[in-house]
């Protein structure tokens, strides 16, 4: 039952087969079980045991509120929660208790949705292996498969079993690892530069990254309000569009959402791709895409060709300019953003207390980690007078180039680029903290980053087992505000590709329930 | 200290008196002064005269019911901290909204100001840390404002008599739609710094002016025509002691021909009468320092009102950069005409420049114009009736109410009213006695009911407020003119009788003895005989 889909359990719910309740207990028994992931930073069992029971009122009275209803779902701890700590896995707001909830949690909770709980994440959403926050690194839950396990090289120690785990990728890894172990339906991500979308390609989930504008910030706590958008976690696509259409919309306390409101849709099953015109952008063939990938990118493309569609190579030129443009346009922000941490009105406040600006000092010191202060320090610099027309000003329009890029392409007739989510499977823990995390976050970007540069939506779709039995997922970019057809060509991907469930022990421990969607031949 | 820039003053003010005169055109105010000083005596040093150079940047509070960017109420003199959303506070997440009302508000003065407004305006995050700015930034319109490039025409006498007034113009550069912070009280005996957010994220309108002025009169006579635009328009209550009018002036001086001399900022200014101290003391300790060989700092000074002189200021932000970006979570704020609207638009959503130009109330320029012409009193009339909340409202009901000529109504507005208001601290609205009980006086007066020295008398017993009305004054106390013409004359002849003297003075042929008499009666009568009448009967008495 664990492992079914979002559809599928609330049908079951609907049918009666399991209670929301029943599937709430389960859900926290489980996510005790896989403490050891780290997924979770607030587990709130008794708010949402409480939530489960009034779904199940309304269940009774035949009355559920949606297809959400009952649905345990999982929330990044950079939303606002009303109630629930919010921490963002940082210092600076251990102990911050926000009196409001973000838009998209209140329509989930609107909706009937159980909320069991914050997950982790790099501090303030900075990184991409969600390896840097104060509560410690998220465990990828492959490294607990069977697929992963059985593949790994036999080490001659077996204390150094413990060293082989992987990464989930990040930002947003803690979510990404909820829905990959199957402890939650649906889990809110959030994606800057790629934050939904590579950890959903590390533990093998969709991630969706919205249209900028189609869903609310108000609540996210910003790393960069003009690239920042809520993004969506979930075991397949059709779950990706259920959530979409429960979140989507104007919000009158964001500016930056389209005022024209939003029809949710369900996404028909695609037969024919002939009409499609797919665009490979050949700058994703980047330095440091591992061969595995590139082949499996190109077999993609060629499905695509074989039945059918127009598949074809396009350039969006001005992409490898993302990552050093994206560095200036994203610091500035955080140095702006960060500004309001000053142990005044909440968070942190230092003990020292020689003058006000010591107490900042000490404050915004003991609060914000190295990554944190680095980003602050940086973004400060090209915001400053002497700097300002040189580094931000021409980022701006470096970042206007990029955009124009998508447009070129999506105007001469592309409907959908096809592209490498990241540009390897997930490493080791070990492996990963080799590099600092500027240096991580540059390299792992690169593939998704432009997307944000231009607002554009587009989704991670697990593909394939890599050879070490990890995950790998596709990324999908879509024209502005076209989810739809973005959605619907994901679909019909996904179908194909048949990617395998994930085998943990915990999980079949946990879930006597049959497994709903059998996977046999897979696409690697 | 305070005495000796007055003594000074006299120097440099009468610089740009002379130019005052003639109809300099704007922006070139100090030049023309400048130019025409060569003749004036110079600084006590003997070197060229000086040319002081005042621009002001002036902070309007915004009259709304809501905050620019967030829903909470804007109340001045609310409990600490009772009127702060989550944005005022900034809790992170949230987001700001623009208010609409203070959109329109800015538009409605960047017109009553001549100034062009920009159909597409843009905010910009202004950063420094303080206590009361809890976002570490404020949200303001620094590329691209909401009006530009305006014009403000003002009046000031050239003498103390009010009686020659001269029209000067000063550009507006901009007007600004901006956050206000909120309030820091620092408690210097427990070390502490209490922060009230309550004023935090209220909407401002920043008008910048050009240095277009020279002296502490024309800022304050600028200052306040503006005031009263403000308040016809409603776009703020303007009130400076309440902080819903903050002015800073910045102040240079220079030799006529040379460039423009560092400049200082005065700050701390809460009233209009300080505001020309301020300035003319500033431009007063400017001289003064370069001609003991000193130099003027670019600094921020405050205004002492109790020592009447500025101060430097410990500098709260130092050399600051204020990292400008533009805000994010805004998005261009976008205004239409009747021309450009879109045909689909919902009018809620949208701001009309035409449909609120089209609105835009009668400014003070021209409802003074129309006073002067409906009612033939004179210009400076007109500015004093404006001057005072309410009293055109009064007077224009008294005239309503009465036969007596307007002309004549003002000066008991003006000598009577206004005088007994400003002895007695109290407003037009507060006043005693209501326009139409003047009203009632004046027509007892104009139908030569009574005399003007009686109708003085009852007004004295009006002020008391106790609800009688003037003819029950007057029957009261006996005030009504004698209409027994028989009974005058006795009183006439009495007072001839009795003054030999007098009475063979006027025969000899000076005429004005004649007043003397008219008084007697008078007196006699207290005050009840018609003055003119008394003189036709003792002409008639004595010279035929």
């Amino acid at each position: 039952m664990l492992r079914a889909s979002l559809r599928e359990v609330s049908a079951a719910l609907k049918e009666g087969h399991v209670s929301p309740t029943e599937l709430c207990q389960r859900c926290l028994a489980l996510i005790k079980s896989t403490k050891f992931l780290n997924a979770y930073i607030t587990v709130v069992e008794e708010t949402a045991l409480k939530q489960a029971e009034e779904s199940e009122k309304r269940y009774r009275t035949g009355q559920p509120l949606g297809v959400l209803d009952g649905i345990p779902v999982a929330v990044k701890d950079n939303f606002s929660t009303a109630g629930i700590e919010t921490t963002c896995a940082s210092e600076m707001l251990k102990g911050y208790i926000p009196p409001y909830s973000a838009t998209v949690v209140q329509k989930l909770l609107d909706q009937g949705a159980v909320l069991l709980g914050k997950t982790n994440l790099d501090e303030f959403a900075m990184g991409s292996g969600s390896t840097d926050g104060v509560f410690g690194p998220v465990r990828n839950p492959w490294s607990y498969s069977r697929q992963y396990k059985e593949k790994l090289v036999p080490k001659s120690h077996p204390e150094d079993e413990d060293s082989n785990w992987v990464i989930t990728g990040g930002s947003s890894g803690g979510s990404a690892a909820a829905v990959s172990s199957f402890t939650c339906f649906a889990a809110l991500g959030s994606d800057t530069g790629g934050s939904t979308r590579n950890p959903a390609a590390h533990c093998g989930v969709v991630g969706l990254k919205p249209t900028y504008g189609l869903i609310s910030r108000h609540g996210l706590i910003p790393l960069v309000n003009s690239m920042d958008v809520p993004g969506i976690l979930t075991r397949c696509v059709d779950d990706a569009a259920v959530v979409l259409g429960s979140l989507a919309g104007h919000d009158p306390k964001d500016s930056t959402t389209v005022q024209d409101s939003f029809k949710p849709f369900e996404l028909p099953n695609l037969t024919d791709v002939s009409k499609l015109s797919i665009g490979i952008p050949k700058e994703y063939h980047a330095p440091g895409l591992s061969s595995e990938i590139l082949a499996l990118w190109s077999k993609a493309a060629d499905l695509f060709k074989n039945a059918g569609a127009n598949v074809i190579e396009v350039s969006l030129p001005h992409t490898r300019y993302s990552i050093v443009c994206y560095h200036v346009l994203c610091t500035a922000e955080v140095a702006s953003n960060m500004a309001r941490f000053d142990g005044l009105e909440y968070g942190h406040r230092s003990d020292m207390n020689k003058s006000t600006e010591s107490m900042y000092a000490a404050t915004r010191r003991e609060g914000f980690n190295d990554v944190v202060r680095g980003r602050i320090l940086s973004g400060n610099y090209f915001l400053l007078k002497q700097n300002y027309e040189n580094y931000f000003v021409k980022a701006q329009k470096v970042r206007r180039l990029i955009a124009n890029d998508f447009m070129k392409v999506f105007r001469s007739g592309v409907d959908i680029l096809l592209t490498p989510t990241t540009l390897s499977d997930a490493v080791p823990y070990t492996e990963f903290i080799k590099e600092d995390n500027r240096t991580r976050s540059a390299q792992d970007d690169i593939l998704t980053q432009a997307v944000n540069m231009a607002g554009l939506p587009a989704i991670s779709v697990p593909t394939a087992l890599s050879e070490r039995g990890l995950p790998v997922g596709l990324q999908f970019i879509g024209r502005s505000f076209q989810e739809k057809q973005l959605l619907t060509v994901a679909k019909w991907f996904e179908k194909q590709v048949k990617f395998p469930m994930i085998e943990l022990e915990e999980v079949k421990r946990h879930d006597h329930g049959v497994f709903q969607h059998q996977k046999s031949a897979s696409f690697s | 200290m305070a005495a000796a820039a007055r003594g000074c003053g006299g120097v440099w003010c009468r610089v740009w008196q002379c130019g005052a005169g003639g109809s300099a055109p704007r922006g070139q105010c100090s030049v023309a002064g400048s130019a025409r000083s060569a003749a004036v005596p110079a600084g006590k040093s003997g070197l060229a005269p000086w040319v002081p150079v005042v621009g002001l940047e002036i902070h309007a509070q915004i009259s709304s019911n809501s905050k620019l960017f967030s829903g909470s109420q804007v109340q001045f003199a609310a409990p600490p901290n009772s009127v702060v959303s989550f944005f005022d506070a900034s809790l992170p997440g949230t987001l700001p909204v623009i208010n609409r009302r203070c959109v329109e508000a800015a538009v409605m003065t960047g017109l009553a100001l001549n100034c062009s407004i920009n159909k597409r305006s843009l905010f910009d995050r202004k950063h420094y840390f303080y206590a009361d700015l809890p976002a570490g930034y404020q949200i303001t319109q620094q590329r691209v404002p909401i009006a530009v490039n305006g014009t403000l025409s003002y009046s000031l006498c050239t003498d103390n008599k009010m009686s020659q007034m001269v029209t000067k113009t000063v550009r507006i550069k901009q007007i600004q739609l901006e956050q206000d912070s909120g309030k820091s009280l620092h408690d210097d005996t427990r070390s502490q710094t209490l922060v009230d957010l309550n004023r935090a994220g209220v909407g401002l309108m920043e008008v910048v002016m050009e240095p277009d002025m020279c002296c502490g009169e024309e800022a304050a006579a600028a200052v306040r025509e503006l005031q009263l635009i403000l308040q016809t328009l409603g776009s703020s209550h303007a009130v400076m002691a309440e902080g819903q009018l903050r002015v800073d002036a910045n102040v240079s001086v220079h030799h006529p021909g040379e460039p423009y001399g560092v400049r200082t900022e005065v700050k701390n200014i809460n009233s209009i009468r300080f505001l020309a101290k301020a300035v003319d003391h500033e431009i007063q300790r400017q001289i003064e320092e370069l001609e003991n060989g000193g130099t003027v700092l670019n600094e921020t000074r405050a205004f002492d009102s109790k020592l009447g002189c500025t101060v430097p200021m410990r500098d709260k932000e130092g050399k600051q950069d204020y990292r400008f970006m533009p805000e994010p979570n805004l998005p261009p704020l976008i205004l239409y005409d009747t021309k450009s609207l879109p045909a689909n638009m919902n009018h809620q959503q949208v701001v009309n420049i035409d449909w609120i130009h089209e609105r835009l109330p009668d400014l003070p320029s021209v409802k003074r114009a129309k006073l002067v012409e409906q009612y033939g009193i004179l210009p400076e009339h007109s500015f004093t009736l404006l001057n005072e909340d309410g009293l055109t409202e009064f007077f224009e009901n008294v005239v309503k109410h009465t036969q007596m000529k307007p002309k004549k109504v003002i000066g008991w507005i003006l000598n009577d009213l206004l005088s007994y208001l400003n002895q007695h601290s109290l407003t037009v609205k507060e006043s005693p006695v209501s326009s139409s009980i003047l009203a009632d006086l004046l027509n007892l007066l104009e139908r030569k009911e009574i005399s003007s020295t009686a109708a003085k008398q009852v007004l004295v017993e009006l002020w008391k407020g106790e609800g009688k009305t003037p003819l029950e004054i007057v029957k009261e106390k006996k005030l009504e003119l004698i209409q027994d013409q028989e009974a005058l004359e006795q009183i006439c002849q009495a007072v001839i009788d009795g003054q030999e003297n007098e009475v063979m003075a006027i025969k000899a042929g000076n005429h004005k003895v004649l007043n003397k008499l008219i008084g007697l009666v008078q007196r006699r009568t207290q005050g009840r005989s018609n003055p003119v009448l008394v003189k036709q009967l003792l002409e008639k008495k004595l010279l035929e």
